[in-house]
């Protein structure tokens, strides 16, 4: 083996910004629209309505038990389809990123409501009641008394998951998709550079991931002594 | 939308002339996928048990040794991990032992590697539900276990290990859920599991959504097939007065 290419992992850096910005667009899609479809059916699984709690459940559980490589691959099968015939996307849209967009916000919404369920569960009772006693509404108990309160509690397991859904973005490899990783694949392929590119992109996932999670322990470590 | 659904395509002979039918691909992706997880767990909960003991002895060496494994596997996406595994690994191995590996029947390589990967990602998550265990219980126990003359080793394998695992069947099952899930990637490297016959039929059938529901079907059934079994673990090994949950 020659001596580790440096060189070509600079040459390669547009490419690999290009497939940087892909990586950000979609944990930055999985975690927003992640976080507000959590928050819906974490608050759906826990109002006293049967029917509605089920919904959530079925929900939460279907897309918990799909390996994610299924996942995109039907996405990229159906929303393609549904994409087009409802939001009018003109053709020249990249549907792969579009689809693992919508892949990435629904399955992280099944995963961020268990946390956020588990918030609302681990508060008092009582506190329900109160607001409710003070004449608030249930949408209004929710919004300003216990979801605030369950987020709150919940911050560094929510962190930690958007950690989770960073790393789990590489998996886009399976429809095609020119994320960070597989730019950086493609790229070491084609020069003959497999090798380093492999183990710089592993390198810049550990050092991000590693950071992130120092950083949600320290964060921790002072909630709790506050 | 119209779509010309044909079930029966299924039970088509594959058009390779393998003597095998395309139901037949999906059972043999779904041999594959078993086998890797069963596989990939056993190297898991090894690995795991053996860093997350690792953690927790007394000496500063062997503490940092399981502290480097989790903190450089857990932070690495998983699919990196199958690529580093395939096609860095056995460049940086001394020549021979490469050149060795290179000789293995292809889809056999594909197997191992997808068992390493997996294995020592998993192991890495296992090693820290194993340490809490450990740190969980009561440090007395330990104490008395060395006080009745046992060595570390013994009361680790006879007083720690069997309380600790019983306590965390909770969180290996839910490990041992993920690990068939993550099999799932092992397809980037060219094994042939459920996830990559499901993408073989559409190229040769064109009938993506029959193979697509009767693959995330039989990733359920896998699903459901591991569940009874941990229940069938935790039935046999559960001890009356031991927490079990």
């Amino acid at each position: 083996m020659s001596i580790f290419d440096l060189h070509s992992i600079f040459e390669a850096r547009e490419v690999l910004l290009e497939g940087a910005a892909v990586t950000i667009k979609i944990a930055g899609a999985g975690i927003l629209c992640g976080l507000m479809l959590g928050t819906f059916l974490a608050v759906l699984s826990v109002v006293k309505s049967r029917p509605l709690n089920a919904v959530a459940r079925v929900y939460i559980s279907v897309f918990r038990s799909i390996p994610l490589v299924m996942l995109l691959l039907w996405f990229f099968l159906i929303v393609p389809h549904l994409l087009i015939a409802i939001f009018d996307i003109p053709p020249t849209t990249d549907i792969r990123l579009v689809s693992a967009m919508v892949a990435y916000s629904m399955l992280e919404g099944a995963f961020f409501a268990e946390i956020i369920r588990a918030g609302i569960l681990g508060l008092p009772p009582g506190q329900f009641n109160a607001a409710q006693s003070l004449g608030m509404t249930q949408l209004q108990s929710f919004r300003y008394v216990i979801l605030p309160q369950a987020f709150k509690a919940m911050v560094p397991i929510l962190l930690t998951q958007a950690i989770v859904i960073f790393q789990d973005t590489s998996v886009v490899f399976v429809i095609a998709l020119g994320d960070f990783f597989n730019n950086a694949f493609k790229i070491g392929q084609r020069n003959g550079a497999l090798i380093e590119m492999l183990l710089f992109a592993g390198l810049v996932y550990w050092i991000i991931c590693t950071t992130a999670s120092v950083l949600v322990k320290l964060l921790e470590k002072r909630t709790r002594r506050a | 939308m119209t779509y010309d659904w044909n079930w029966a395509v299924l039970l088509q002979p594959v058009a390779t002339g393998e003597g095998t039918t395309y139901l037949g691909w999906l059972i043999d992706g779904f041999i594959v996928t078993t086998e890797l997880t069963l596989v990939g767990w056993v190297v898991a909960l090894g690995l795991g048990t053996t860093f997350g003991v690792m953690r927790t002895l007394p000496g500063r060496i062997p503490r940092s040794i399981g502290t480097a494994y989790v903190t450089i596997f857990r932070n690495v996406p998983l699919i990196v991990q199958f690529f580093i595994w395939y096609y860095v690994v056995p460049q940086l191995l001394p020549t021979a032992l490469g050149d060795a590996i290179k000789d293995i029947r292809p889809l056999l390589q594909f197997f191992l590697f997808s068992v390493l990967a997996l294995g020592v990602y998993t192991g890495s998550r296992l090693c820290e539900q194993i340490r809490a265990g450990i740190q969980a219980l009561r440090q007395d126990q330990v104490n008395a276990g060395l006080a009745m003359g046992l060595t570390l080793g013994q009361t680790y394998r006879y007083i720690v290990l069997p309380q600790v695992f019983r306590r965390i069947l909770g969180p290996i099952t839910s490990e041992f859920l993920i690990i068939s899930k993550n099999s799932a990637i092992a397809s980037t490297i060219g094994l042939l599991g459920l996830s990559a016959q499901a993408v073989r039929l559409v190229e040769y059938t064109a009938h993506s959504y029959e193979s697509f529901i009767l693959v995330t079907l039989a990733y359920f059934f896998l699903n459901g097939l591991m569940l009874l079994l941990m229940r069938a673990i935790r039935r046999y090994t559960a001890r009356p007065g031991l927490m079990g949950e």
